[in-house]
Formats: structure tokens, C-alpha cells, sequence
């Protein structure tokens, strides 16, 4: 029924396209982690003035939908002026959406590490920094770690609206074939593929590493 | 008076326009075990954590051999080490396990070795009765188990008094014995102990002074046998009476 | 000052335009998520049954759902079903039929949490009262879930207004096609609108999701 040699011609052209959605999707993911941690702490250490900040952009980052924020960067920036390529739009949007969800997987996991685990802490005689390092982080890491997976799941999903500002992605080499050859069974067939070969690992890494950080002991 | 460790006068503590502790005063002299007994609610888990600054306090002040122990004082850590503190709800590091539990402080408050203080540290929970644990997690360990260890890491730090926090409340009763058998051998060895608890038997055989605490306020302090058995205040009184049960016996009730 | 686009959208009935392409958004998605719900009350009560059958096969469905971006379900529906069966399904009905097939999962994960959530003891004291199965569930068990279900189906809500700018993608005039399509028309008079039509559309977006964001929280608050 599939067509194997249509798929076998197209094979090497799906797997840059995938190669370059990972790139692009792993950069923005990293940066989204980064912007992630610093609004969390901002807004656990309540920080005067940023905390506002810190708000409004996840407020604004997660009521609004990841195409869209492209379109606005791609398209709308660069009438100010700001122009970039596509790829760096493509990471830029990716960490702009990812920063604020990774923002609240890292703030409830810190808010989830009771108070008075801290202060039994303090009353050895452990100072503010030493309880963090050793106390608060590891047990917040080790709640968050499940919400951080599901981020990074979604983020790689989003990745596939990346076709709309003309990234040769996945979605973008599918539709391109559709169109060209209408081999769409052979097509969404290596779509699909391509997608499980590079979510299912994550997926799996994922539920692995969870299980592995519960019965270590981690967050009871 | 050159033997007393922790001096409180004057203490009070208020939340908003609440007054949780007003005008506390007592000394806690070496190797003195005291006991505050009160109601729910009375402010004695509140006065236990102002002694280790976990609260800011309004009025008033607490001095450990003179210095003060104060929530913004620069020599915070160091007071807190000398003063040692477990709580009702244990609060091992769920992440850490027995032995690292303990050993946090000792290696990286205190800087020992090791060497020496996991030495001290598996002597300790061989007292306690737990040798074979030392490699466990906390969610390995029953209630009475982890209060244990949570005394442990309190010990290895060589507090020069100790703090209790209510610790048998979250037990089952079966577990309670085991801890408090704990607390009566630190007693015979001399340690200084300040002790929150609603055991009145176990009150009245470890205190060496009983303070019975409400709204707040000392309303009577005493040697068990003067509190217990001839309480002078009818506040006091009638708090007793609460631990004791009579029944009695009619003929209509109808259910 | 150049056009920066906010001019051409008060030209002629551009905005008016514009607002019916979110309408179009937002009907798929008011339309997937009343479908999500009531399919999600039924796949979350079978996900809670220990028939290993049916484990296995929600287990599945869900994990696909989990997994596959909702780009390659619409791109599977919309050209996989005119190839495979030769339907010829409008770009706006695969939405409904993608939205609702994912929703249903999500929904019914929701389901299954809260329901699990509620202690066994609740249906043995039920079952020691002699309610059956069915009434279990009607009387006892779905009243008390919906309380935590409420906020958290609003969240999907919002979830799926905010996908529904993918449909753009197979073809469907909603917003962000008006939007191009105005930019394209006022390419000569004002070559910058792409900012503030790009922009606009970002604010309605945000103005649809994020009253719907503020209710969840609220409820999610005040019902712990």
C-alpha cells in the first residue's frame, strides 16, 4: 500500500527537516528553561518592581497562542525594524511561550517544599543560602521534575508551527509533498514518524527519570 | 545567677493586634528539664519557637548566656546550633537519608570531619535504637522512628539545650512510649530540656519545674508535685480535670 | 509617523472582519469543548475501570493524544481521510472532529484524577446504603468531582481557543487568515501594517483567553 520507494527518496529530506526542528526546539527549550529559573525566583523571593514584571509576561505568554507570537515576531517585528532569520524567531518564540509555562512548573515546585522545613533547618544553624542549596532545591527539583517533562513534551509539539514562518520543518516538508506529488499516505506516514521518533524517547526518558527520582526517596 | 543558659523576660508576641504571649519571664538553669503544659492555642509552640527566633517577638527579650537571640541579630546560625529544637511533624529532608539527615549540620554548619562525626553519629542512633537505619529514608521509617532521628540530629550538635515542639502529638500512641523513654534518658544525663507536651504522666515524671501557660500569659509555675497534685490557681485546676474521666451513671438515657 | 498598520484596520469593515475570524475561532472550539466534556465524563469513567481491556486501550489513546501534535492529528484528519476514505471533510469539521477527539482524552484524564481523588469509602458507604453503580456515580461521586473538574475544564478551554489558531493551516478562514488577507489587500498603501495587524490579532487573543484564565483561577481558589 505505501509507496517505499517515494519514501525512500524522501527520507533524507524529512530527516534535516526533523534535525532542524529539534535544533531549534532544544535552543528555545534551554532558553525557556533559563528564563524559567529567574522568573520563578523572582517571584518566590517576591523581588519588588520585577515581580510585576514577571507577571504581566506570563500572563501574557500563556493566554496567547505560539503562532500567533510568531507571526507577531516574524512578520510584525522587522516593520520596526528588528529583523531576524527565521530560525532564531522560531527559538525566540519557542522560550518567549516556554519561558512562563517552565515559570510556574518551578515556582509551585519551590512553593511546594513546606515552611518549616526551612526552619528546622535554620534551627541547626544552617544560614538562608546553605538551607536553599540543601534543603529547598533538591526536594523542589525533585516535585517539579514531572511538570518540567510535560513542559519539555509540549514545547516539542509546539515546534510543528514552525512551517508558518516558512522553517523547512516537519509539517512544512509534509505539506510540501502533499502539494507537489499527492502522496499524502506516504507523507503523513514519515510525518508521523518522524514525530514519535523524536517525542516518544523524551516521553519515555521522562517517565523513567520520574520514577527513578521517587524511589530515590525524592519527593515524598 | 552563672548557670543559667537561656534567660527570657518580658517576652511578648503578637500577631497583628493580637497578643499570642504577653509579658513572659523565666530562666532555664543547667540541666534543668521544664515542662509547659497548657490548652490548645495558649501560645506554648509559639514562646518554644521565639527561642530559636523562628518568630519576631514585640517586646521584651531572650538572652542564651548572655548574648540575645534575636531574628536580624548577626550571630544568628551560631546561637540556633547551640540551641537544638524537634518538631511535632519530624521534618527529616525527605531527599536525604538517615544518616545525611543528621549529618548536614555537623559537615556543613560545623565543619568536623566526616569521619569523626559520622562516628558520633551512628553512636547516637545505636541509643536510639537505630543502628540498622542509618542508610534508610525517612519514608522508610515509621512516626516514632523518624521522631528519633529527628532528636538524633538534633543531639549531634551539641545544643546546649533542647527544644521539644509537641513531638509525640503526631504519633500513634503505640510510637509515643518510645520516643519519650528517648527524652527521659536524655533527662538522667543531665541535658537542659524545654519540653511542649500533653503527656501529664510523662510531664510529671521528666520536669524538674512545670509552667502551665494560658491566653498567653505564666499562670502558675511550679515542682510537678506542687502543680499536679495541688494546683493553686482554678485555672489550673480545671485544666486538669480534663485528663481525668468519671462517669456517671443514670438511668434515662435514651438513644 | 508610517502606518503601522492601526489605520488600516479602521478601514472599512476590516475590524468587523477580523472579530469574525475569532468567531470562527471560537465557535470550533465552544463546540469541541461541550463534545470533550460530555465523551470525557465517559473515556475518565472507563479509565478508572480495572478491566485490563479497557485500561489498555484508553491508556493508548491517551498516550497518542499526549504525544502527537495537534498540527499532525488536524494535517492526519484533513488530508489523511480525503486519501484513505475519499471524504472530503471541510477544513472546519476535521477541526471539530481533531479538538474533540483530543479534548476528550485530556477531559477524561481530568475526570479520572478527580474521581480518583475521591476515597474509596465514599463508594463503600454508598454501596452500603445499596445505590447501585450507576447511582453511585449520579448521586455521590460526579457532584462531588465537579467542583476540583470545573476549573480545570476551563483551562482546557482556553487550551483549545488558543489551538485554534493552527486551523489557519488547513485552510480555515479564521483570524490569522483575515489578518493576512488585510495586510495583503493594503500592501501598497501601508507596507507596515503587518505590526499592528499581527499585533492586534495578538491583543484579541489575549483579551478571549484571558477573562477565561482569570475565572478558572478564581474558581480553582475559591473551591480548594
Amino acid at each position: 500500500m505505501l509507496n517505499w520507494r517515494f519514501i525512500e527518496t524522501y527520507l533524507p529530506l524529512y530527516r534535516s527537516a526533523a534535525i532542524l526542528t529539534v535544533k531549534i526546539g532544544l535552543a528555545g527549550i534551554a532558553l525557556a528553561t533559563l528564563i524559567g529559573l529567574i522568573c520563578a525566583a523572582v517571584q518566590h523571593f517576591r523581588v519588588p518592581v520585577l515581580r510585576r514584571f514577571v507577571s504581566a509576561y506570563v500572563e501574557i505568554s500563556r493566554n496567547t497562542p505560539l503562532l500567533i507570537q510568531l507571526f507577531f515576531i516574524y512578520y510584525g517585528l522587522p516593520k520596526l525594524g528588528l529583523r531576524t532569520d527565521a530560525a532564531i524567531c522560531g527559538a525566540a518564540g519557542l522560550a518567549f511561550l516556554g519561558g512562563s509555562y517552565m515559570t510556574e512548573a518551578f515556582r509551585s515546585g519551590l512553593e511546594a517544599v513546606d515552611e518549616v522545613q526551612s526552619e528546622s533547618a535554620f534551627s541547626l544553624g544552617l544560614s538562608r543560602s546553605q538551607t536553599l542549596r540543601y534543603v529547598v532545591f533538591p526536594q523542589a527539583l525533585s516535585i517539579c521534575f514531572p511538570a518540567f517533562t510535560a513542559n519539555v513534551i509540549f514545547l516539542l509539539k509546539e515546534t510543528s508551527v514552525f512551517s508558518a514562518i516558512s522553517l523547512m520543518d516537519l509539517m512544512f516538508t509534509a505539506k510540501d509533498l502533499i502539494g507537489l506529488y499527492y502522496r499524502t499516505t506516504e507523507s503523513l506516514f514519515l510525518l508521523v514518524v518522524f514525530y514519535l521518533l523524536i517525542l516518544l524517547p523524551v516521553s519515555f526518558a521522562g517517565n523513567l527519570l520520574e520514577r527513578r527520582l521517587r524511589h530515590a526517596g525524592f519527593g515524598i | 545567677m552563672p548557670n543559667e543558659i537561656l534567660s527570657i523576660s518580658h517576652l511578648t508576641k503578637q500577631y497583628d493586634a493580637q497578643t499570642v504571649l504577653r509579658d513572659i519571664s523565666f530562666d532555664v538553669r543547667e540541666g534543668e528539664v521544664i515542662v509547659i503544659v497548657g490548652p490548645s492555642g495558649c501560645g506554648k509552640s509559639t514562646l518554644l519557637r521565639c527561642m530559636n527566633a523562628l518568630e519576631d517577638i514585640q517586646s521584651g527579650e531572650i538572652r542564651l548566656r548572655g548574648e540575645p537571640v534575636r531574628r536580624d541579630g548577626s550571630n544568628l546560625a551560631e546561637i540556633r546550633q547551640k540551641i537544638g529544637m524537634v518538631f511535632q511533624s519530624y521534618e527529616l529532608f525527605p531527599h536525604l537519608n538517615v544518616l545525611d539527615n543528621i549529618l548536614l549540620a555537623p559537615l556543613k554548619v560545623q565543619k568536623r570531619p566526616r569521619k569523626e562525626a559520622e562516628a558520633e553519629a551512628l553512636r547516637l542512633l545505636s541509643r536510639v535504637g537505630l543502628a540498622d537505619k542509618a542508610r534508610s529514608f525517612p519514608r522508610q521509617l515509621s512516626g516514632g522512628q523518624k521522631q528519633r532521628v529527628a532528636i538524633v540530629r538534633a543531639l549531634i550538635m551539641h545544643p546546649e539545650v533542647l527544644l521539644f515542639d509537641e513531638v509525640t502529638a503526631a504519633l500513634d500512641p503505640e510510637m509515643v512510649r518510645e520516643v519519650l523513654d528517648v527524652l527521659l534518658e536524655l533527662a538522667d544525663q543531665g541535658k537542659t530540656m524545654l519540653i511542649v507536651t500533653h503527656e501529664m504522666q510523662f510531664a510529671r515524671a521528666v520536669a524538674d519545674k512545670v509552667i502551665f501557660l494560658e491566653d498567653g500569659v505564666i499562670k502558675e509555675t511550679g515542682t510537678p508535685a506542687q502543680f499536679f497534685d495541688a494546683p493553686k490557681t482554678e485555672r489550673a485546676k480545671e485544666f486538669l480535670r480534663t485528663f481525668s474521666f468519671e462517669r456517671k451513671r443514670t438511668n434515662n438515657i435514651a438513644i | 509617523m508610517p502606518d503601522l498598520g492601526f489605520e488600516v484596520l479602521f478601514k472599512g469593515k476590516n475590524l468587523l472582519r477580523l472579530l469574525g475570524g475569532l468567531g470562527i475561532a471560537l465557535r470550533i472550539s465552544l463546540i469541541a469543548v461541550l463534545l470533550s466534556i460530555v465523551l470525557g465524563v465517559a473515556v475518565g469513567i472507563l479509565m478508572t475501570w480495572k478491566n485490563p481491556v479497557s485500561r489498555a486501550i484508553t491508556r493508548c489513546y491517551l498516550e497518542t493524544v499526549r504525544i502527537m501534535p495537534q498540527l499532525v492529528l488536524l494535517f492526519l484528519v484533513y488530508f489523511g481521510t480525503t486519501r484513505g476514505f475519499g471524504w472530503n471533510l471541510s477544513g472546519e469539521l476535521s477541526s471539530v472532529i481533531v479538538f474533540t477527539f483530543w479534548g476528550a482524552a485530556e477531559m477524561g484524564d481530568l475526570v479520572r484524577g478527580a474521581l480518583i481523588s475521591i476515597p474509596a469509602h465514599q463508594y463503600e458507604s454508598a454501596a452500603a446504603l445499596g445505590l447501585s453503580r450507576m447511582q453511585t456515580y449520579r448521586h455521590i461521586i460526579l457532584p462531588q468531582s465537579a467542583r476540583r473538574l470545573i476549573p480545570l475544564s476551563i483551562n482546557l478551554a482556553t487550551r483549545m481557543i488558543k489551538t485554534t489558531s493552527l486551523v489557519l493551516m488547513i485552510g480555515v478562514v479564521e483570524v490569522l487568515k483575515v489578518a493576512q488577507q488585510i495586510i495583503e489587500a493594503n500592501r501598497m498603501s501601508s507596507p507596515n501594517a503587518a505590526f499592528g495587524v499581527y499585533l492586534s490579532v495578538f491583543a484579541l487573543y489575549f483579551l478571549a483567553c484571558r477573562p477565561i484564565s482569570l475565572l478558572a483561577g478564581h474558581l480553582e481558589k475559591r473551591w480548594r
